[in-house]
């Protein structure tokens, strides 16, 4: 089986790449790349802890083949900082102590960064429904939905 | 202290968070080593089988292939925490479905794997054991057969495929059974749980020039990692280094070994760095779980509520290895009279070996199951009696300075607040006022309390005070995503009244931290918080010195000032700079300033003038915390679903150092604790585990949990605490299937006596229930 060339922009940066035709974009993040911060934990698009953006949208990295992302704006956890300065949920995640063990973060914060887009004055109830597809067996989530109000709020104002 | 805290009792970030929300942590699938090799595991088909060949000549042949190691390739050599049962790798038998029998260092994954599935094992199958009661029948096939000759780190009472009896008793039971007026007994069941850390479990392994090994692992105790890979592979300890990554959270499954021993194996053989992360499937299939319980609960009382006796029958399912069972047995046992005044009271209990994955420590450690059965039977008794449940409850309970089973001293003991501040916060009292749940729900709270230790074993620190004056910590305790970290360094920062910045916390290294017996037991913030004290002191002991011979006058009248000074009582203008004092320890007088502690929780659990233990397998336990609490439940009418509404917990925590981490041990333990109460489950299929992934065994998400978990903190100060401080780990989940049970009863009018109490379990109880929903509801 031959190799198929794609194209990914990741983090603003084009990446030309060949890539196997059932390589998944976690394994081409993680194992090619270096990009670590999308985590496997089920393998199986069920935990979350992979999800990375395409094109503003949440998915599974362990779900996702790199060949179907040809073209495609990908961002991931490294992607979300500018330099030094935190994104805003990033720095809620970490005031409001959404983080303990960490492995969910990268995930939950992606798919909390899409779901702020989308609803940008989203309630308590819509925060649980939009993260509703990322696992975290620390936390307990009271402290990851007050880190997305925290950021509603900030946005709101 | 008159002064303003500078660290303690502040609600600090985690000092890891930056690292973690940026995704630049590192955990274990995150290593590699240059010329890395990757390792897969082959595992048994079989739960009871003896091998009798190997061909490995296939796999070997395979391009990619650099070492296959069976069982042949071990000595006889066994690790296990209480009771050395356990070899590296299947040896001579398999004892479960999913055991490893041989493993594969290759190139790359794939690789490895497709290799183990070239390996030919041949078997010669055995009974298996399924269960406690087919493992203690007369003619039962033998799973350990030299368990008789097993090194044991204590007085094990173990006959057959029963590891471990363990019994307490105290006063006279049978004059209890005599005094009391009513006498209630149930038999209550609760499944394995798994724990299910979202990151699995892996390895990786290098041996340097000379031989000697570094080990990096997802682990909650380096000490204990290099104590099972050496007794498992026969190595001094000496000559392994174990280290550590950022951890993916552990709730007791990554205490002991998983696949360390393994991949030091393959790593020594190769010669070659060897990494193994396990697939979701296998970690399922291989590591450990919660374990299955039985127990029975004989309660007797006297009309007015006041309890008199207790007897407690339990009967764990140990699974095919010993791993932390006795521990697990007798620690449940001391749990089982809870923090109630009962005179009379005798538990007892076997862990029994079955042909099925090892069940080992998490998060409560046997507490949570037999508290499920004694805080439901309390809250029948009330029933029974007419009483309120609170009322019952605080009818009987332990007051500070009470004596828990066995005769310990309990002089910290906020329970009483607890339960007033969740009474007060959940509106009990006026529950029955609340407006009509909406139609087709029926509405019910409940209430469950708790106790838990906080303790165990031995700890140190070591605190070292830098030529610049800035400090460095170390003590080997392993933070696993809980906080322990940042909660140590603030104990550091605040005993020397210095900014944390200024506090940098070393990696735990088996080869320059003090022994860190694990984290676990909720101990960290505990034992190794007044190891941290203790050694702080010490450097401010030295620190007085040092400016007490500059400033010639007496270490007395030396005082820490905030920022990193030492100055003279009373004159402002004589201090120094920490860096002043350090420079001239280092260049000139005393040498560097190196404060350290090590300790061993030593405060004896049985008082032999008060009660009688037999196998126990712990002398000396712990502190205890205390907590309370109640949850509002609607359960769907059509459907039997139980929904969480709202949860309100207190714990008695001592001292909370770090507020806000608390409060997520609280939330995470209640969340978890739900989990094991309404929908978690491993299923075995016969032999096989039906449900070893997350499609099929789940956890709560977002939607399954309430917003509204309020966490309440109370501190009842432990005098030997740090600062007050006891633990918090675990005992939040403890309370939460009896809470949710008491409230499906006061919803539904029925007992559910088995967890996981799913939507079928209470739709099938309440349609046998006279004034249930009809079948016909179910119609449509």
């Amino acid at each position: 089986m031959s190799d198929i060339a794609v194209t990914l922009k990741i983090n603003g940066r084009d990446r030309a790449l060949h890539v196997p035709a059932g390589e998944t974009l976690l394994e081409t993040l993680r194992d090619r790349l270096g990009l670590t911060g999308a985590k496997r934990g089920c393998n199986q698009g069920v935990c979350g802890a992979c999800t990375v953006l395409i094109e503003g949208q949440p998915v599974r990295g362990c779900l996702s083949l790199s060949a179907n992302c040809d073209g495609s704006a990908v961002t991931t956890i490294e992607g979300l900082a500018k330099g030094q300065a935190l994104a805003p949920i990033q720095k809620a995640f970490a005031e409001a102590g959404a983080v303990q063990c960490g492995f969910c973060s990268s995930g939950m914060m992606l798919a909390a960064t899409a779901l702020i887009v989308e609803h940008p004055r989203a309630t308590v109830d819509e925060i649980r429904a939009g993260l509703a597809g990322n696992l975290c067996r620390c936390s307990g989530y009271r402290k990851i939905v007050d880190a997305v109000l925290s950021v509603i709020a900030g946005e709101a104002r | 202290m008159s002064e303003a805290a500078v660290a303690v009792g502040l609600s600090l970030p985690k000092l890891e968070t930056v690292e973690k929300v940026t995704g630049r942590a590192q955990y274990i699938a995150d290593l590699s080593r240059p010329g890395m090799l990757h390792g897969a595991i082959l595992q048994s088909p079989y739960p009871h089988a003896r091998i009798l060949r190997y061909d490995t000549s296939a796999a070997l042949a395979l391009p990619g292939v650099h070492a296959v190691v069976t069982g042949d390739d071990f000595g006889e050599h066994r690790m296990g925490a209480f009771v050395k049962d356990e070899t590296a790798i299947a040896k001579g038998k398999v004892r479960y479905v999913g055991e490893p029998v041989a493993a594969v260092a290759a190139e790359d994954e794939a690789t490895a794997r497709r290799a183990c599935q070239l390996i030919d094992v041949e078997y010669e199958e055995l009974p298996a054991i399924l269960s406690v009661e087919e493992a203690l029948a007369p003619d039962a096939a033998i799973i350990h057969e030299d368990l008789a000759g097993y090194f044991k780190v204590f007085p094990a009472i173990s006959k057959g495929n029963s590891l471990s009896y363990t019994e307490i008793k105290e006063g006279d039971i049978e004059r209890g059974w005599r005094e009391s007026e009513l006498v209630f007994e149930n038999i209550f069941e609760t499944p394995a749980q798994a724990h299910l850390a979202i990151e699995p479990c892996g390895a990786l392994a290098e041996t340097d020039a000379q031989g000697r090994v570094t080990l990096w692992s997802a682990n909650q105790s380096v000490f204990r990692v290099q104590a099972n890979v050496c007794e498992s592979l026969g190595l001094p300890m000496s000559k392994l280094r174990c280290v550590t990554p950022r951890i993916g959270g552990g709730f007791g499954n990554k205490m002991e070994a998983h696949v360390q021993p393994i991949v030091v194996k393959l790593a020594m053989v190769t010669g070659r760095p060897v990494k193994m992360i396990l697939t979701r499937e296998e970690d399922f299939q291989m590591v450990r779980v919660r374990h299955p319980a039985k127990i029975r609960i004989k309660t007797g009382v006297k009309r007015d509520g006041t309890l008199v006796v207790r007897e407690c029958e339990l009967h764990l399912d140990g699974g095919a290895f010993g791993d932390d069972s006795p521990g697990v047995l007798g620690y449940a046992l001391l749990m089982s009279r809870g923090p109630y005044r009962i005179p009379h009271t005798r538990c007892h209990g076997h862990v029994v070996y079955t042909n099925k994955l090892r069940s080992g420590a998490f998060r409560g450690f046997g507490n949570p199951q037999v508290s499920f059965g004694a805080e439901t039977q309390l809250d029948e008794i009330a029933e029974a009696l007419g009483m309120d449940p609170i009322e019952l409850r605080l009818k009987n309970l332990m007051q500070p300075g009470d004596h828990w089973l066995g005769g310990q001293r309990v002089d910290s003991n906020g329970l009483a607040d607890c339960i007033a501040a969740v009474r007060e916060a959940s509106s009990w009292d006026r529950r029955k006022a609340l407006p009509a749940p909406p139609e087709s729900k029926r509405r019910g709270f409940g209430i469950a309390v708790a106790a838990h230790i906080s303790g165990l074993l031995g700890t140190g620190a070591i605190v070292r005070l830098l030529e610049d004056g800035s400090v460095v910590l170390n003590t080997g305790a392993v933070d696993i995503g809980q906080g322990s970290d940042t909660v140590l360094t603030q104990i550091c920062a605040e005993a020397l009244k210095i900014p944390i910045e200024q506090v940098s916390t070393a990696s735990p290294d088996t080869d320059g931290s003090p022994y860190n017996w694990g984290t676990t037991a909720s101990r960290v913030t505990y034992t190794t918080g007044r190891a941290v004290l203790a050694a702080s002191r010490d450097v401010e002991r030295q620190i007085k010195e040092q400016a007490a011979d500059i400033f010639e006058c007496s270490t007395a009248d030396l005082e820490l000032r905030p920022g990193g000074r030492v100055g003279i009582k009373g004159v402002q203008a004589k201090e120094l700079p920490f860096l002043v004092v350090s420079a001239r320890a280092h260049w000139r007088k005393g040498g560097p300033i190196v404060g350290s502690n090590t300790l061993v929780y030593e405060t004896p659990t049985i008082d032999p003038k008060r009660a009688v233990a037999l196998g126990l397998p712990f002398q000396q336990i712990g502190v205890y915390s205390f907590a309370a609490l109640v949850t509002e439940v609607e359960i769907d009418e059509a459907t039997g679903q139980t929904e969480v509404k709202r949860v309100w917990t207190a714990v008695d925590v001592g001292k909370a150092i770090n507020p806000r981490l608390v409060e997520g041990q609280i939330e995470g333990g209640v969340v978890q604790g739900l989990g094991f109460a309404l929908v978690e489950e491993v299923v075995w299929d016969g032999a096989r585990l039906a449900n070893p992934t997350l499609m099929d065994y789940k956890i709560p998400g977002t939607m399954d949990v309430p917003y509204e978990l309020h966490s309440i903190i109370v501190e009842h100060a432990q005098e030997d605490g740090p600062f007050g401080a006891k633990g918090v780990g675990e005992i939040s989940l403890v309370p939460v299937p009896a809470a949710i049970a008491n409230a499906i009863h006061d919803a539904a009018g029925v007992r559910l006596r088995r967890l996981p109490m799913n939507a079928e379990r209470v739709l099938r109880a309440w349609l046998a229930k006279e004034g249930g929903p009809k079948e016909k509801s179910l119609a449509h």
